[in-house]
Order: structure tokens, then C-alpha cells, then sequence
């Protein structure tokens, strides 16, 4: 149960260890890991740079995290979400989830990262090599995604 | 005279209105989110270009989603941002 902003990056097998350390009813660890992706719209992608809201992030991310601890039978759960300048390649997000069974581990972790995604306020604004700077959109797709798990009684809406 | 409205400004609103942050005395008249954007959007300039489109922007009032007709009363702090791309 636990939320991390951070700028620095994070070790996912020391992550992943610590959060099931000790606890003999996790039978399942699901975890998802978001990259900086080279094949952004802004051609000759350098790097991306994450702006967010300090205080309200960390409060839509604890709803987010209390709103699948409600739904699923989780041991434990991690939202760990950088902010600053990435290279392609580097780690953006992890989102974990440990329950004594594998479906809610699962569902419990892509239900986190859909709602993470249209829900925490974060904003990538994209530089290429040539130093033009170009501010990423919202996804429909993404949208979408997240109503897939809607419910009327969202706690997280 | 009542507290101010302390507004903040993310992503390319920041970048339009060339502020990240202000505090602000709105007239009394102005009780709701829409009616905060209206005269925002009023002084001309940077705050008129980025608060045309209502559709692409975002507000939270007190760190909790906002509609336009939701209250904006002095003291609150009001986010003005786009649409999030996190994740």
C-alpha cells in the first residue's frame, strides 16, 4: 500500500522483493513497467520531460492504489511514478500488485495503470535532437481503457 | 477583503499564460469554475489564447477534479491544466 514520486530511477527486483518480503500468503506478484518509448510523435525523439502536481498526484495515486485494495484481495500494492527529464529507454512508472491469487494480481495491476494514466496529473512534453518541444496529447484509447473498469459506486472518480 | 484565489498554472496553460502560479482576487460575482475561466480569460493576451478551448483543458479545485459548475470561493486553490498524459 504504498505511493512513491520520485525523480531518481528504481530497481525493479529490489521493488519487487521488498514489497512481498516476510508475507507467506502472496501467491501471485503482477507487475507492469512503463519505458520512454522511441517511437513518439515527435520524430528524432531525445528525451521526455514529466511535470506533475505535487500534492494532488500523490492524492489521486493513494485513491487510485485504496480503490483496487477495495475491489481485489491484495497483500500488497506499489505505485512508484518518476517525474523529470528520460531517455528513451529509462523507466517511467511501475505498478505492482501481490495477492494470494494470481487473477486479482493481475487485474488488480492493469485496473492501476489504466486509472494511473487518465486520472494522475502527469504531463510528458517530448524535445527531439533539433530542440523543438512538443507537448503529448490525451489518448481516447486510453480513455477507453480506463472505462473498462468503471463501476457506478468509483470511489476513484 | 477575502482571501485570494491561489491559481496554478500546468503543461502548455503554464507555458501560454507564461505563469506557473498566482494568487488572484476575482470579483464576487465570480462563484463557479466556468465564471473563474471567463475572467481569466478576460485579461487579454497569453490568458485569452490558452483558455479558448475549453474542451482541452482540465481544472481541479483543491486538489479534487472540477466541472465548470462547481463553486470557487476565496482561499481555494484552482489547477488549471490539459488533459493528463502520465503513465
Amino acid at each position: 500500500m504504498t505511493v512513491r514520486v520520485q525523480r531518481e530511477d528504481f530497481d525493479l527486483g529490489a521493488e519487487l522483493t521488498a514489497l512481498t518480503a516476510g508475507n507467506r500468503r502472496v501467491g501471485g506478484l503482477t507487475s507492469f513497467v512503463g519505458l520512454v518509448r522511441d517511437m513518439a510523435e515527435t520524430p528524432d525523439l531525445a528525451a521526455m520531460t514529466l511535470e506533475h502536481y505535487p500534492g494532488m498526484t500523490e492524492r489521486m495515486l493513494e485513491r487510485i492504489e485504496a480503490e483496487a485494495q477495495a475491489r481485489w484481495p491484495l497483500e500488497a500494492s506499489l505505485i512508484v511514478h518518476r517525474y523529470g527529464r528520460m531517455e528513451p529507454g529509462e523507466q517511467i512508472v511501475l505498478v505492482a500488485c501481490a495477492s494470494p491469487h494470481r487473477e486479482a494480481a493481475f487485474e488488480a495491476c492493469h485496473f492501476l495503470i489504466d486509472w494511473l494514466k487518465t486520472k494522475a496529473p502527469f504531463w510528458k512534453v517530448e524535445e527531439s535532437h533539433s530542440g523543438g518541444t512538443n507537448w503529448v496529447e490525451a489518448r481516447s484509447s486510453d480513455d477507453a481503457a480506463a472505462a473498462r473498469w468503471h463501476r457506478d459506486d468509483d470511489a476513484a472518480e | 477583503m477575502s482571501a485570494p484565489v491561489k491559481l496554478l498554472y500546468f503543461a502548455w496553460l503554464k507555458q501560454k499564460t507564461g505563469c506557473a502560479e498566482e494568487e488572484v482576487q476575482p470579483p464576487a460575482e465570480v462563484a463557479t469554475v466556468a465564471e473563474l475561466l471567463s475572467w481569466l480569460e478576460g485579461r487579454g493576451g497569453g490568458f485569452a489564447e490558452a483558455l479558448a478551448d475549453r474542451a482541452a483543458i482540465r481544472v481541479a479545485v483543491n486538489q479534487e477534479y472540477a466541472r465548470p459548475g462547481d463553486p470557487v470561493k476565496p482561499g481555494d486553490e484552482v489547477a488549471l491544466f490539459p488533459p493528463v498524459t502520465g503513465g
